[in-house]
């Protein structure tokens, strides 16, 4: 188009600083990952392992979508981890105690999600409390939120197990797509867990780029004041934003309580972290206004993949810890070099 | 020229501190280009930003269509077909042209919950062919130049069916072509019978683009002339006045000769071309100009905040390397920065942690030990020297008012032994009492031999105080007065002075700057 090139006037970026090229710079990353343990560890590249490091995808991954979605907006999502875990206590709570149906079960954890989102936004948006802090509170609460309910059984904090409810763990553990795969990959079971982080994550693709709430979150992250002065409803949106986050950490509750076979309320600090790095190894800008789901899923797996593979060669935790913080470091430390020359 | 659209009568606005609008009014017809000039502070945005549906008006009538309306919001304003452009573009840089455009009123599909991206790409499109702007809208905000963005906001505010058109400075960052463009443009909504509000500082180009004139001064309105009959002359005139310092000019004894700063041929991007003065011992040397002129950059990089393109600087006849602040601090410069709670003032701190914090070597001892005595000791010591108001040195700097934190930091810059005082704004904020004190304080200070450069915005305070003024316009420096040939209207005159025009015409476009 003759258009084209008339407002293309500004100096053309070069490759390195667009986010597409982040993308595929850490698309790249993963697969010069999975080579390099694979040459490392006869372990590595095998089925089972693989299937491995999926699973713990699945949970990180699903995080990772909500927290898309915050940062996208410039805010930051700390409460995620313990939302999860709290999700995953209202579920255990109302399946075991309540003797409720699985899927309702369910239904209470991701409600529980989305209800503390709900807050979160409220809180950010309302209260005008920065992102940071709000979430900071928040997360402090889920925590003990899920620890005092843990306690209702048995007066002592303790685990909620499904044993009664075989179904529940096979939600993310059996395999539905194994009669499919079989034939392809002989005793490659591919996990249903995987499958729901694929689904959760075409849907949030979809909210992000079809939809209204995708597009001011887009809007307010790249200029909230002009969003406000073209007469969106920042405040309002900007909770839904934080409310659909808090669902998906809901979901992921839901997810680590079946994959685990219990609610384990001691869990989920730290969450938000691997959560977070996972959205900005994909290339979301934590200044707002870009960021993809692909990215996030592609990040969530360099991350797990990271992870799995130094677990592998028998590095220790505390290492995988120091490996993983650096590699949030040098993921922003491009963003900010990518920014910069912009 | 049609009919009455839109009149604002009573225009009432206060800020804490400051009467923007005092009984301020306007109007507009239809097909009309409007201009609104006064100087920095005259209120015109305010005025505008009322009809916007920005600020909330104190008192005062609108009146559009011969309908008394209320304007809460900026929703509203759309709703009548009001739109304002402002000086900072508004747009979103992540987003395409059209989801820009249609940004709040996104039509949906797939019971509306999904966005129809090919119905905005569409009604884009149709937009930017009947203003003949060849841009495709699928194309990402942040991709345009500024220009370009312009053109968009435009676009956006006649997608509301806009009926007023408010443009605030549109033109400060445009080259000439794209001057053309825009005003081409504006032809074209006129036609149309739109009512355009062309709030601008380039004197020549209203004659150009208007069809009225109104002048504003502190917050009042002045008069409004017809744009064909009026001279830039006496536009000038109107919009300078009288001022409220009716006091003669002080202008501060003669300094020596001895030159303590020159800088040659500095350049940086746009924002600074070819910019090169001296300034002596003791001397007041004022910098005038608009906002947005380049004064504060030039200061910036003279004091190493900032990197430059090209350019030399000389202290004492010597030729000085200034790449960060430090260097600046230790060739003895000292900014003081128009934004003091930003730059210049650690503002949860107290009075004397302050005044030290640019000289802490000074109170360092041995193993990196501060010695506080030393330290209280030169804060009491400035604190009665320059008389400021404070229950004690342990006083937190937040809790001063704005003419003592500017004293707080001017003895922050005298403890480092600066011996060059860079002022940027220096009563910006500052009531008028306090004013007269820090312009005593300015004097006592070039009376000791310091070598002073005033950033102002307010010309009676530039003329007043400086013994040369060095104007700026659009990053150059367009003329160089001395106190006693300096007038507020020679000095707008350079400060509104396009490239252009001294580059068409070949002559300089007034007598003062022949001189």
């Amino acid at each position: 188009m003759m258009a084209t090139a008339e407002t293309t006037l500004k100096p053309k970026q070069s490759i390195l600083q667009s986010s597409a090229a982040q993308k595929l710079l850490a698309f790249a990353a993963l697969i010069v990952i999975f080579i390099v343990f694979s040459l490392l560890s006869p372990f590595f590249a095998t089925p089972e392992n693989i299937v491995g490091i999926l699973l713990a995808t699945a949970v990180n991954g699903v995080l990772a979508l909500g927290v898309t979605f915050i940062i996208i907006t410039a805010g930051i999502d700390l409460s995620v981890g313990t939302v999860m875990t709290l999700s995953a206590v209202m579920t255990g709570l109302a399946v075991t105690i309540a003797g409720l149906p699985v899927p309702v079960g369910i239904v209470v954890g991701i409600l529980t999600g989305a209800t503390i989102g709900l807050f979160n936004g409220i809180v950010i948006s309302r209260m005008r409390i920065p992102p940071f802090i709000a979430t900071l509170g928040t997360m402090m609460i889920a925590r003990g939120l899920a620890l005092v309910l843990a306690t209702i059984e048995t007066g002592t904090i303790k685990p909620i197990y499904f044993n009664d409810t075989p179904i529940f763990r096979q939600i993310t553990m059996s395999s539905i797509l194994a009669p499919l795969l079989d034939p392809i990959i002989p005793g490659f079971n591919f996990p249903n867990a995987v499958l729901i982080l694929f689904i959760a994550a075409l849907i949030a693709a979809f909210i992000l780029a079809k939809t209204v709430l995708g597009r001011y979150a887009i809007a307010m992250g790249s200029n909230e004041e002009a969003t406000r002065l073209s007469g969106v409803n920042v405040a309002n949106w900007k909770t839904a934003v934080y409310a659909l986050g808090g669902t998906f950490s809901g979901l992921a509750g839901v997810m680590i309580a079946s994959r685990l076979n219990s609610a384990q309320p001691a869990l989920g600090v730290g969450y938000e972290l691997e959560a977070i790095a996972a959205v900005v190894i994909g290339g979301t800008s934590l200044s707002g206004g870009e960021g993809t789901i692909l990215g996030t899923i592609i990040g969530a797996f360099i991350i797990s993949t990271l992870t799995n593979g130094l677990r592998i060669m028998n590095v220790p935790q505390e290492w995988q810890f120091v490996v993983t913080g650096l590699i949030v470091i040098l993921a922003v430390y491009l963003d900010i070099l990518r920014r910069r020359r912009l | 020229m049609g009919e009455v659209l839109l009149s604002m009568e009573g225009i009432d606005k206060s800020f804490p501190g400051v009467h923007a609008l005092d009984r301020a009014q306007f109007e507009l017809r239809t097909g009309e280009v409007h201009a609104l000039v006064g100087e920095n502070g005259a209120g015109k945005s305010t005025l505008m930003k009322i009809l916007a549906g920005i600020y909330a008006k104190d008192a005062g009538v609108i009146l559009y269509r011969g309908q008394d309306v209320d304007i809460p919001n900026p929703r509203t304003a759309q709703h009548l077909g009001i739109s304002m452009i402002h000086q900072e573009l508004n747009l979103m840089n992540h987003l395409t042209l059209a989801q820009n455009v249609f940004v709040g009123r996104e039509p949906r599909r797939g019971f509306g919950l999904m966005l129809d991206e090919s119905k905005i790409n569409a009604q884009t499109q149709g937009l930017f062919d009947s203003m003949r702007l060849r841009l495709d809208p699928r194309t990402k905000a942040a991709d345009l130049t500024v220009a370009k963005q312009q053109m968009v906001e435009i676009a956006k505010a006649l997608s509301f069916n806009s009926q007023v058109l408010i443009m605030d400075e549109p033109t400060a960052a445009l080259t000439d072509a794209e001057i053309e463009e825009l005003f081409r443009i504006i032809h074209q909504l006129r036609e149309k019978g739109v009512g355009i509000v062309y709030i601008s500082h380039r004197l020549e180009e209203l004659k150009r683009i208007s069809d009225r004139i109104t002048v504003m001064r502190d917050g009042r309105y002045v008069d409004t002339v017809d744009a064909a009959t009026v001279t830039i002359d006496r536009i000038i005139s109107m919009m300078v006045g009288r001022t409220i310092y009716e006091s003669a000019p002080e202008v501060p004894e003669q300094p020596s000769q001895e030159v303590v700063l020159e800088v040659r041929h500095l350049n940086r991007g746009a924002a600074i071309k070819d910019v090169s003065f001296k300034l002596n011992r003791g001397e007041i040397l004022g910098f005038a100009g608009l906002m947005g002129a380049g004064r504060t950059e030039v200061a910036r990089a003279v004091f190493g905040a900032d990197a430059v393109d090209s350019g030399e600087i000389f202290i004492k006849g010597q030729q000085v390397a200034i790449s960060s602040p430090r260097d600046a601090v230790e060739h003895g410069i000292g900014y003081l920065s128009e934004d003091r709670k930003r730059y210049g003032l650690a503002v949860g701190l107290d009075v004397e942690s302050n005044i030290a914090l640019a000289s802490f070597t000074q109170f360092t001892e041995m193993l990196g030990m501060v010695n506080s005595d030393k330290i209280r000791a030169t804060a009491d010591h400035y604190v009665s020297a320059l008389a400021i108001k404070t229950p004690s040195i342990q006083q937190r700097v937040r809790n001063l008012s704005g003419g003592n934190q500017q004293k707080v930091v001017i003895g922050k810059w005298l403890t480092a032994d600066t011996e060059i005082l860079i002022f940027d704004e220096p009563t910006r904020g500052i009531d008028v009492g306090a004013k007269s004190e820090i312009y005593r304080l300015l004097n006592d200070l070039a009376g000791q031999g310091k070598s002073i450069i005033m950033i102002s915005s307010e010309l009676p305070e530039i003329l007043r105080m400086s013994h040369r003024i060095v104007v700026m316009c659009e990053g150059r420096i367009t003329g160089e007065l001395t106190a006693s040939e300096a007038t507020q209207e020679g000095i707008m005159r350079l400060a509104t002075q396009r490239s252009v025009i001294v580059a068409n015409n070949g002559s300089p476009a007034n007598p003062i700057e022949a001189k």
